[in-house]
């Protein structure tokens, strides 16, 4: 049922590769801004509990990246379906619809994977290293995963590319801002607390946080994100065949 | 015609209020190149992405090679390779790359992919390519590439939509010869067209498609004989219109009948088409 998954897998893969060059610079600038304006700027003498914003900030822009970057798969399967026909080599070759987007989701959590150490990376070089450890890594992968899946998902949807831009507009960019990345949920009234609850991003910020500060690991996060992925997943394979005409 | 290797019965396709393909029947025996023409929008791609998996028929039935596409999808996916009427190349990945790819999409191990790449860039002529990125090829290594990948899982079946659109007349015929021989290595050819001569160069078998209806099949020469084996080319109120003769004499005793600007020439398929249909082919 999987077989074929690798040849997907590996196309972006080397499209990646040919440009990685590019594509780590893009990655730095936002999360670069941030940090400058807010981690460094603004919140040099505010603490959140007992970290540094600076430390505060960090793990939420792991979060924020890997679900970025990992819905960013969209755009290239937009490209490659729309521009280059290249959707059409996957659907005449004889891999299933499970292969295809197992595939195409394991690039998108690469590339959520690489952008999430690109932070790290710049983190340390504003000297803040947490602890990065097997629970941090795991709930980076399953955010990337919800957002993979939703992507491949959405791609096999749309029917033009910039349907494919206003789905990001709308959904991502604000949980990104929302998700409890660039501030603490508790400053909020209970309602407005309750409503981002809902969001998967919310419970990635939360686990990769905790993970990164020791704090005890909360069951729950890494529940909603694995539902709420392997749902998505499945959607994703059963939009495969919408996208035939 | 041999064991039939693509059947067709009956397809239709409807995109909105337009019919695409109404009721089209055909098949293809092993080993036949089978030309299928018809003037743009004759509903030609269509038929061969729905042969292909890529869109969904209304209704009708598919077998190639024994496998219906209904019952076994994945089996009958793997009996083709298909070049298709736009080139769909990865244009940021090399020659070997995109090669690569497709042998793993269809399940060949990484030896026989390496052995086939440069067996069919041999094949090609296109050896010292084997590292170039694809965007720098011109337009006629591209279509040859696409051919070379197409043949990678040495299909029993090669579904070619316009293999030579769009190139020059040399390039042509270089191509020409190519399909000719992957046929008489054993594959099955299916090609559209609406380039006479390359029909009638390269067909086993010959099928007029117009708006989505099959007007005619048959052997070229057979289609030919139908109408005559001269035609005259003459004016009449200033439009030019043709008549067709069984022999050359009968042509050149209309000749004398009529005043002036003529012209006498061979009947080719073209001839064939219009007087089914009243329409050019290309
Ligand atoms: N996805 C689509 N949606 C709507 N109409 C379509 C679609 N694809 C094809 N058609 C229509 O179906 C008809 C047949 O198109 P098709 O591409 O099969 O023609 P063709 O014979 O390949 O023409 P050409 O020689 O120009 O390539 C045309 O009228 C075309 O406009
Ligand atoms: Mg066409």
């Amino acid at each position: 049922m999987i077989r074929g998954w690798t040849a997907v897998y590996l196309r972006e893969l080397f499209i990646l590769r040919r440009r990685l060059a590019k594509l780590i610079p893009s990655w730095s600038v936002s999360p670069l801004l941030y940090l400058i304006a807010f981690g460094y700027a603004v919140g040099r003498h505010v603490a959140v509990g007992n970290h540094s914003y600076l430390e505060f900030l960090i793990p939420g822009l792991v979060a924020m990246a890997s679900m970025t970057q990992a819905f960013a798969i969209s755009s290239e399967i937009n490209i490659a379906r729309f521009y280059w026909y290249i959707f059409d080599e996957f659907q005449s070759a004889p891999i299933s619809n499970l292969a295809y987007v197992l595939g195409e989701v394991l690039a998108g959590m690469t590339r959520a994977f690489l952008a999430g150490l690109v932070i790290l990376i710049l983190g340390a070089c504003f000297g803040v290293v947490l602890s990065y450890n097997p629970l941090f890594w795991a709930a980076l992968l399953l955010n990337s995963f919800v957002f993979a899946s939703l992507a491949v998902g959405c791609a096999m949807n749309v029917r033009s590319h910039a349907d494919q831009t206003l789905l990001t507009n709308f959904i991502i960019t604000p949980m990104a801002f929302l998700g409890g990345t660039f501030f603490p949920l508790s400053q909020l009234p209970g309602w407005g607390q309750n409503l981002l609850q809902l969001l998967p991003l919310t419970h990635a910020a939360h686990a990769v946080r905790a993970a990164a500060f020791n704090d005890p690991a909360q069951a729950v996060d890494y529940l909603v994100l694995t539902g709420v992925g392997c749902l998505c997943f499945l959607f994703a394979i059963l939009s495969v065949n919408r996208a035939k005409a | 015609m041999t064991h039939p290797i693509i059947e067709v019965a009956n397809l239709t396709k409807q995109f909105g209020s337009l019919a695409a393909l109404s009721g089209v029947s055909f098949q293809v025996g092993g080993g036949e190149i089978y030309a299928y023409l018809g003037p743009n929008g004759a509903g030609k791609t269509t038929t061969i992405r729905i042969l292909t998996s890529l869109t969904r028929r209304d209704g009708g039935e598919v077998r190639l090679n024994g496998y219906d596409i209904e019952k076994n999808p994945l089996e009958c996916k793997a009996q083709f390779g298909l070049v298709p009427q736009h080139t769909n190349l990865d244009a940021d990945l090399s020659v070997k790359e995109n090669l690569l790819i497709h042998g793993l999409l269809h399940r060949m191990e990484r030896r026989a992919i390496t052995r086939r790449t440069g067996e069919l860039l041999e094949y090609m002529e296109m050896s010292d390519r084997l590292q170039t990125v694809v965007k720098k090829l011109s337009g006629g290594l591209k279509r040859r590439l696409l051919i070379a990948r197409a043949l990678m899982h040495a299909p029993k079946i090669l579904f070619m939509d316009e293999p030579t659109v769009g190139l020059d007349p040399a390039i042509r015929r270089s191509i020409w010869g190519f399909i000719k021989k992957i046929r008489n290595d054993g594959a099955t050819i299916f090609l559209t067209t609406h380039y006479i001569e390359e029909a009638e160069v390269l067909a086993d078998r010959v099928a007029f498609l117009d708006a989505g209806k099959m007007v005619a099949e048959d052997t070229s020469a057979n289609l030919m004989a139908a109408i005559g084996q001269w035609a005259v080319d003459y004016l009449e109120e200033s439009r030019l219109r043709t008549a067709y003769f069984k022999s050359r004499e009968e042509a050149g005793d209309y000749i004398l009948t009529r005043a002036s600007g003529c012209t006498v020439r061979r009947v080719n398929l073209e001839d064939a088409f219009i007087s089914m249909t009243g329409r050019k082919i290309s």
